[in-house]
C-alpha cells in the first residue's frame, strides 16, 4: 500500500522530468552561469577576473546613469503599451464580434507579421518615413509640403517601431477576452436601456480587462526588453537598457557588467510577471496561444 | 602527442582498415556527445578534431561587396585548386566578432578579416593568436612592411595575421550641399558645423567618434592632452546629428537617400557610391585616420590549411581582384608588384607604399584607455 503511494508520487516527477532537465539546462544553468559572472571583473585585457567582486553591482544599482536609461526604457514600454491597448483593441472588437465567415481569415492576417522578420519590418520604416521614402514622396507630390519632413531617427519613431511589433501581441491577447464574453450579456444590458455604448463600457470592457491586462504584460515586458529598434529607428541619445547590455558584453567586452545589467532587467520585469500573476494569472496569457 | 595527432591516428586506423567503420564513428560519436555536454577537455579534443579538418576553413568577414569579392576571386578559385572547402560567415562589426569568438572554443573560427591594429592588440590580449610560420606564405615578402611591422610588435616577433588591405576613414560630403572648397576648409570640424544641424552623421564607434573629437579640438588622436575638450566635441557632434550609422550599408543608404550630408566613411565605400553615381566628396584631412585589414589566424585552426589559404589570398591576381571589388587598396607594395590601371585610382592609394601621409590609432595608447573611453562613450552618447 505504501509502495503504491510512494510510486503514484513519483509518478508525476518521472513523466515532468524530460520537460524540468530541459528548463533546468536551457534555463536555469545559464541563469546561474550569469549570475555568477556578474560578480566577475573585467580586466584590462579584455579577459575576465574570476571571483566574487560586488563592483559591478554596485556601479550598476549605485550609477545614475542607468537608473535614468532604466527610466526611459519603462517610459518607453509604457507609451509603447498604451498605444498597443488603444489602436489594438478596436480591431480585436471587430474580429470578435464579426459575423464574416471569414473570420478565420481575420485571425491569419494578425497572423501574418510573425511571418516576416522582425528586424525587417523594423527597417520598412525607413522606408516609408524616409527623407525619400514614400510618405515624404507622396505628400511632396500632392504639393502638402515642398521639402521633405524629418521623421525618423528619434524616440517617437522608436515608439512606432516597437508598436508596429507588439501590435499583433495586444490584438490576440484583447481577442481571446472577447471572444470568450457572452454575447447575452450584452444583449440583456441594452434590453434593460443600456446604450450600446453603455453596455460596452458597462460589460464587454471590464470583462476583456484580463486580456488587456495580458495582452499589455507582454507589450511592455518585450518593449522594455528590446534593443533593435532604438539602434534601427532611434537617433544618437535614444537607447533603451538592453542596448546598455548589448555595449557592455559586444563593444566593451564586459560580459561581467553584462551580466550584472541583465539581471537588473530581469528582476525588475520578473517582479511585473509576478506582481501581474498575483493578481489576474499567468494563464490569461497562455490563451491567447492556445 | 597532443590531441590533433591521436585523432589523425584513430582516422590511420580506420583507413588502414584495423577498426571499422562503425567503431571508428562510435568513438567520434561518443567523444562528439562528451564534448558537447562537458565543454570540458573532451571538448577540447573534439574542437581540435574539427580544427584539424583539412576538408575545410572557416572564414569570417563584413558581408555585402567585401565578401561577395572574396567569394568570387578568392574562394571559388582557392577550392578549385587545394579542394579545401571554406566556409563563409559574416559579421556586423569587430567588436560583434570578438565577442563571438570570446564565447567560442579553440578552433570553432578559424580565419577572419579584421580591422586595425587595435583589434589585433585586443585579440592578442585576449590570447586568441596564434603563430603563422612564414615560410609557408611566401608571398608575405610582397606586403607593405609598414602594416606587418606593427603587428610582429605586439605579437613579439612573429604574426598571426597578414595585412590585406588599408583605407581611410575620411569625411564624405554631399556635393550638391558642400562643396569641395568648404570641406577643405574646414575639415574634421565640418562635422560639428551647427549650419547642417539634422544632416550630420557618424560612425557609433567610440574609437572613432574620440579620434574624430581629438582632430575638431586641435589634438593628436595618440596623445591626447585634453580629454574633456575632446568629449565636449563628441557631445557637440552628438547634438548635431542625425544618426550615427553602425554598417558600411548604413552608411552608404543614409548618404545616398540625402538622410544626412556629411559624416565620415570608409573609403572604400564611399568609392562604392561614387561608382553608382551618386555625388558624394571624399576628403581625408590632414592627420586623417587611416587603417588596415588583415587576414587574421585565430588559436587553435588548422594551421597548415589557413597559411595555404593566405598564401592564395596574397597572389598578386587575387589580391588585385579582390581589391578592385570591395574598393581597397591592397596591401602589396607597389614598389615590389605592378597593381593595375584601377587600384592607383582608390581612394586612400599611396603608390609610395610607405603610408606616411597616413595616422593609424596606435595599439598601445589605444588599447590601454579602451576601458575607460568606451565606457564613458556610451554615457555622452546618452546625453552626459
Amino acid at each position: 500500500m505504501a509502495a503504491d503511494v510512494a510510486g503514484a508520487r513519483r509518478t508525476p516527477w518521472v513523466l515532468l522530468s524530460p520537460s524540468l532537465a530541459t528548463i533546468s539546462l536551457l534555463l536555469i544553468v545559464p541563469m546561474l552561469f550569469i549570475v555568477v559572472y556578474s560578480f566577475w571583473l573585467r580586466t584590462a585585457t579584455g579577459a575576465d577576473q574570476v571571483g566574487f567582486y560586488l563592483d559591478n553591482w554596485i556601479e550598476v544599482l549605485g550609477d545614475r546613469f542607468y537608473r535614468d536609461i532604466l527610466f526611459q526604457t519603462l517610459l518607453i514600454a509604457f507609451y509603447t503599451t498604451v498605444i498597443c491597448a488603444f489602436v489594438g483593441y478596436i480591431p480585436a472588437y471587430f474580429v470578435a464580434n464579426t459575423r464574416m465567415k471569414s473570420k478565420a481569415f481575420l485571425l491569419l492576417l494578425l497572423m501574418l507579421p510573425f511571418w516576416i522578420s522582425y528586424i525587417i519590418r523594423t527597417m520598412s520604416w525607413i522606408n516609408i518615413l524616409g527623407t525619400s521614402g514614400a510618405l515624404n514622396t507622396l505628400l511632396i507630390s500632392i504639393g502638402i509640403i515642398d521639402d521633405p519632413i524629418q521623421m525618423l531617427y528619434n524616440q517617437q519613431t522608436v515608439v512606432l517601431g516597437l508598436v508596429h511589433y507588439l501590435l499583433p501581441f495586444m490584438i490576440l491577447n484583447v481577442y481571446v477576452s472577447l471572444d470568450g464574453i457572452d454575447k447575452n450579456l450584452t444583449e440583456a444590458a441594452q434590453s434593460l436601456g443600456c446604450t450600446g455604448f453603455q453596455a460596452f463600457r458597462e460589460v464587454t470592457l471590464p470583462l476583456s480587462m484580463p486580456g488587456l491586462a495580458a495582452g499589455s504584460l507582454l507589450c511592455f515586458v518585450l518593449a522594455a526588453g528590446t534593443y533593435i529598434t532604438p539602434i534601427v529607428l532611434g537617433g544618437p541619445r535614444d537607447a533603451m537598457f538592453a542596448n546598455l547590455v548589448f555595449e557592455a558584453i559586444v563593444t566593451q567586452l564586459n560580459w561581467p557588467l553584462g551580466s550584472a545589467l541583465s539581471l537588473v532587467l530581469l528582476a525588475l520585469l520578473g517582479a511585473l510577471v509576478v506582481i501581474y500573476t498575483r493578481y489576474l494569472g499567468i494563464d490569461q496569457i497562455a490563451k491567447s496561444f492556445k | 602527442m597532443d590531441d590533433t595527432k591521436r585523432y589523425e591516428r584513430l582516422l590511420n586506423r580506420y583507413r588502414d582498415g584495423d577498426i571499422n567503420r562503425r567503431t571508428f564513428l562510435t568513438a567520434l560519436g561518443a567523444a562528439g556527445v562528451v564534448a558537447g555536454v562537458t565543454g570540458g577537455p573532451m571538448g577540447i579534443l573534439a574542437r581540435k578534431a574539427m580544427a584539424a579538418t583539412p576538408e575545410q576553413v572557416r572564414f569570417d568577414g563584413w558581408g555585402g561587396v567585401v565578401s561577395e569579392a572574396f567569394e568570387k576571386y578568392a574562394f571559388a578559385p582557392y577550392t578549385k585548386k587545394t579542394g579545401i572547402e571554406v566556409v563563409s560567415g559574416t559579421f556586423g562589426g569587430a567588436d560583434e566578432y570578438i565577442a563571438r569568438v570570446k564565447a567560442s572554443q579553440p578552433g570553432e573560427f578559424n580565419l577572419a578579416h579584421l580591422s586595425g591594429v587595435f583589434d589585433y592588440a585586443r585579440y592578442h590580449g585576449l590570447e586568441l593568436t596564434s603563430e603563422l610560420n612564414e615560410d609557408n606564405i611566401p608571398n608575405l615578402k610582397n606586403v607593405i612592411p609598414t602594416l606587418v611591422e606593427p603587428l610582429r610588435k605586439i605579437t613579439g616577433g612573429t604574426i598571426s595575421a597578414v595585412p590585406y588591405d588599408y583605407g581611410t576613414t575620411g569625411i564624405a560630403y554631399n556635393r550638391k550641399y558642400i562643396s569641395d572648397d568648404e570641406a577643405k576648409a574646414k575639415g574634421a570640424k565640418l562635422m560639428v558645423d551647427e549650419a547642417y544641424k539634422g544632416k550630420i552623421g557618424g560612425w557609433g564607434e567610440w574609437k572613432t567618434r574620440i579620434w574624430y573629437g581629438a582632430m575638431q579640438s586641435d589634438q593628436d588622436p595618440n596623445n591626447i592632452q585634453d580629454i574633456e575638450a575632446v568629449w565636449d566635441m563628441v557631445r557637440a557632434h552628438r547634438d548635431l546629428a542625425l544618426k550615427y550609422w553602425s554598417s558600411g550599408a548604413e552608411l552608404m543608404s543614409l548618404l545616398a537617400e540625402e538622410e544626412i550630408y556629411v559624416t565620415e566613411g570608409w573609403s572604400g565605400r564611399i568609392k562604392a557610391l561614387q561608382d553608382q553615381g551618386h555625388d558624394i566628396g571624399y576628403l581625408d584631412p590632414a592627420g586623417g585616420l587611416g587603417w588596415q585589414e588583415c587576414l587574421f589566424v585565430l588559436r587553435g585552426s588548422p594551421m597548415a590549411a589557413c597559411e595555404e589559404l593566405l598564401n592564395f589570398m596574397l597572389e598578386p591576381e587575387v589580391a588585385i581582384a579582390v581589391a578592385e571589388g570591395q574598393s581597397y587598396p591592397p596591401a602589396l607594395d607597389p614598389q615590389k608588384i605592378e597593381l593595375g590601371a584601377v587600384i592607383p585610382t582608390l581612394p586612400a592609394f599611396d603608390p609610395s607604399g610607405t603610408l606616411s601621409s597616413l595616422s593609424f590609432f596606435d595599439p598601445a595608447y589605444w588599447n590601454e584607455n579602451e576601458a575607460d573611453w568606451s565606457k564613458t562613450f556610451s554615457r555622452v552618447q546618452r546625453g552626459y
